[in-house]
């Protein structure tokens, strides 16, 4: 008998998955904690009670609004010539928000580089995020003034930091707590499953969030996961929760909670935002190699922002006065951050051998020195 | 610090003296607590300092690293050991893309005191992945200090400057030297990155670093036997490299060999003697020779003496340099 028949014969005789299985595992339907529908009902939840006056939903609302104008503006700055790439968060904007506004002052966020609407909650300027996406930095900031880290490119290295930033919280006996953010792509990486585990294990006070969007630039979800991503977390011992990500109300809610549960000392949430990337992956992205409009399309049906119009409209929390200030103000944003990014001067390249290191490096000096001279060579007409 | 002592407990000493004096240092890595570490170099240090500050971690590299890189952030001056030099890979990323460039991302607004300890080299008889000697990867990454003691005495004090520094270091230690005996000074008496002349000599150079100096010192007792003086240079810091007391001491003596276990074509030796080349090209009576492993993986340790320097290839070296 060939291997390749045994195989065949081997599956055809498998036994049912047991019923105890079934029930904790692959085949039940997954929940999606929602709070808002994308027709703008108000529904509730009975883990995820939320309790919201209506000057908070205004305030959502124009959090969403301004999130995603900065973030249009940005695209068209690209376009533009004026960044060298941007990576849109057109369709996430309510699972940003919404877990950006759950976090109190003294807790701490570690992002990808998609993170605007959470740099926002956290109150970090607009023109501080699009320094790196200009080339005139890095990224930074102080992320110690915000409590907001400095964008990670490398794909869910950040789920590290945002862990051990987590264990000193515990060595410290602080009751902050932190999110780290990622995305269904990252979650095949080693060092988010790394991440889980290290939290884990030392009961750290970190929510992993995770936006699945669907996308990892071309590739699906179904080429990272067999099994809903949330459920990921139940391997780790920790909770999993599936939040719809385009209702900024579920998602405020859900992670409030979770935070909360990782301060008090119960450990790790992991949080799967249900959303999509309504954009390209970056700018650079062409979706249209990959991906079918009808799907684009049926996501716009459940755009977060529509949703809380729509709420705030049927309960009469918000007149057109309310709705014209908001535009009025994102085209002031959008004012802002042209001018500010036009005006964004280089750098003098002696930046380049500037924080290479705290102290001083005799190899890092000596070429600061060597490159200095070479460059006054010219002004002094030597090297013309 | 009367008395001799082995490079392991110098070691095990920084690190007693280093959680004593500073709250916010940390141990991390796998097997350090109860054990002491495969090499016994934390021995007793979870015991008088808790499991809180002497962490035992879960088998995984890049999580040992990512997580002392946060622990950073927050504040506190993580040393993590990793078990050996071959396991410090998985690694990679958070050494070289996050922890090397965290101080420059963040244009200086915070800083990586992490200290990473690896066992490395060869020479013990051991398996695959057990004995390789890395350091030419972590010194060519721009934001790393790269150092590593040969003595008991640097060994205690270069431990505990490096933990001070608020930039991350490499700290590589010569596994194969670790039960090697010396004095241990009540003070440091050069910087972290200052090169040491361990033995003066007017004929030629040999510069070394680790687990070769004894090999360069041997060789060069040896050569004195037929009236050759030979100088050794222990480099003790891969980045920066102290080149002052390199070209002094080639200009000196107008020959230089460089001594290593990891392989020749593109390692310490090839930036050393292409700089020495370009400061003293007056002053060389012959090219800068290397010596060091094959450009090949560790061998299997019953041929390892073959791919190791030993002190008859630095004098057959030696005797090249001087037939100039």
């Amino acid at each position: 008998m060939t291997v390749k028949s045994t195989a065949r014969a081997r599956k055809k005789a498998a036994p049912a998955v047991p019923d105890t299985l079934r029930a904790a595992g692959t085949d039940a339907q997954p929940e999606l904690v929602q709070l808002l529908t994308p027709e703008g009902e108000r529904v509730e939840h009975p883990d995820y009670p939320l309790t919201t006056t209506p000057d908070e939903l205004r305030s959502l609302y124009r959090d969403l609004v301004l999130v995603r104008r900065f973030d249009g503006e940005a695209t068209a700055l690209q376009r533009q010539g004026e960044l060298g790439l941007w990576a849109s968060l057109l369709g996430q904007e309510a699972a940003q928000v919404g877990s950006g506004r759950a976090m109190r002052t003294g807790d701490y966020a570690f992002p990808t580089y998609r993170e605007h609407g959470v740099a926002w909650c956290r109150d970090v300027d607009p023109l501080n995020l699009l320094g790196m996406f200009r080339g005139v930095n890095h990224g930074g900031w102080d992320p110690n003034e915000k409590n907001f880290h400095l964008y990670t490119i490398v794909i869910g290295s950040q789920t590290l930091h945002a862990t051990g930033y987590a264990m000193g919280i515990t060595k410290d006996g602080a009751d902050d707590a932190v999110i780290a953010y990622f995305g269904d792509g990252a979650s095949s990486q080693g060092d988010v499953n790394e991440a889980f585990t290290f939290a884990s294990v030392y009961n750290a006070p970190v929510v992993f969030f995770c936006q699945n969007n669907q996308w990892a630039i071309s590739e699906p979800t179904t080429t990272q996961t067999k099994i809903p991503l949330y459920r990921r977390a139940s391997g780790f011992g920790f909770p999993g929760v599936r939040v719809d990500g385009n209702d900024v109300l579920a998602c405020l809610a859900v992670t409030r909670w979770a935070l909360d549960h990782a301060r008090n000392g119960n450990g790790p949430v992991l949080i799967e935002a249900f959303t999509y990337r309504m954009g390209a992956h970056t700018t650079s992205d062409d979706p249209t190699r990959y991906r079918h409009t009808e799907e684009t399309e049926a996501w716009k049906a459940k755009d977060p922002i529509s949703r809380l119009r729509a709420h705030l409209e049927k309960e009469g929390l918000a007149d057109e006065e309310f709705f014209a200030a908001v535009d009025a103000e994102s085209e002031q944003l959008g004012l802002r951050v042209r001018e500010g990014v036009r005006g964004m001067p280089d750098p003098d390249p002696t930046l380049i051998f500037d924080h290479v290191y705290s102290e001083p490096h005799t190899l890092v000096d000596e070429e600061r020195a060597e490159y200095v001279a070479y460059a006054a060579s010219f002004e002094a007409g030597e090297n013309l | 610090m009367a008395g001799q002592l082995s490079i392991a407990k110098a070691l095990n000493g920084a690190l007693r003296k280093s959680l004593e004096n500073d709250p916010k240092t940390l141990l991390m890595g796998e097997d350090i607590g109860k054990l002491g570490g495969v090499f016994r170099i934390t021995d007793g240090l979870q015991k008088d300092f808790g499991e809180d500050r002497v962490i035992d971690s879960p088998l995984a590299e890049s999580g040992i690293v990512g997580t002392a890189i946060g622990l950073a952030l927050r504040g506190y001056r993580p040393v993590v050991e990793i078990q050996f030099d071959g396991f410090v890979y998985p690694a990679f990323d958070q050494i070289v893309s996050q922890l090397a460039k965290m101080h420059a991302r963040a244009l200086g607004h915070v800083k990586m005191p992490v200290t990473i300890r690896i066992p490395y080299a060869g020479g013990i008889g051991a398996v695959e992945h057990h004995s390789e000697s890395h350091e030419a990867y972590f010194a060519h990454t721009a934001g790393l200090r790269v150092v590593t003691p040969s003595n008991p005495h640097d060994a205690h004090w270069m431990l505990r400057q490096a933990i001070e520094s608020d930039d991350p270091v490499i700290f590589l230690e010569p596994k194969r030297r670790y039960w090697d005996k010396g004095e241990v000074g009540d003070a440091p008496d050069l910087g972290m990155h200052d090169a040491r002349i361990v033995r003066p000599g007017t004929d030629a150079t040999l510069i070394a670093y680790g687990p070769m100096v004894k090999v360069c010192l041997e060789a060069a007792a040896a050569a004195e036997e037929d009236g050759r003086r030979l100088e050794v240079v222990d480099l003790r810091s891969l980045s920066p490299v102290d080149f002052t007391t390199l070209e002094d001491s080639v200009k000196r003596t107008g020959r230089a060999v460089v001594v290593h276990e990891a392989p020749v074509f593109l390692g310490m030796g090839a930036e050393l003697a292409a700089r020495l080349t370009e400061k003293c090209f007056y002053h060389l009576e012959a090219p800068v020779l290397r010596v060091g492993g094959y450009y090949a993986p560790y061998p299997p340790s019953r041929v390892e003496e073959a791919f190791l320097p030993d002190l008859d290839r630095v004098l057959d070296a030696v005797d090249r340099a001087l037939a100039y």
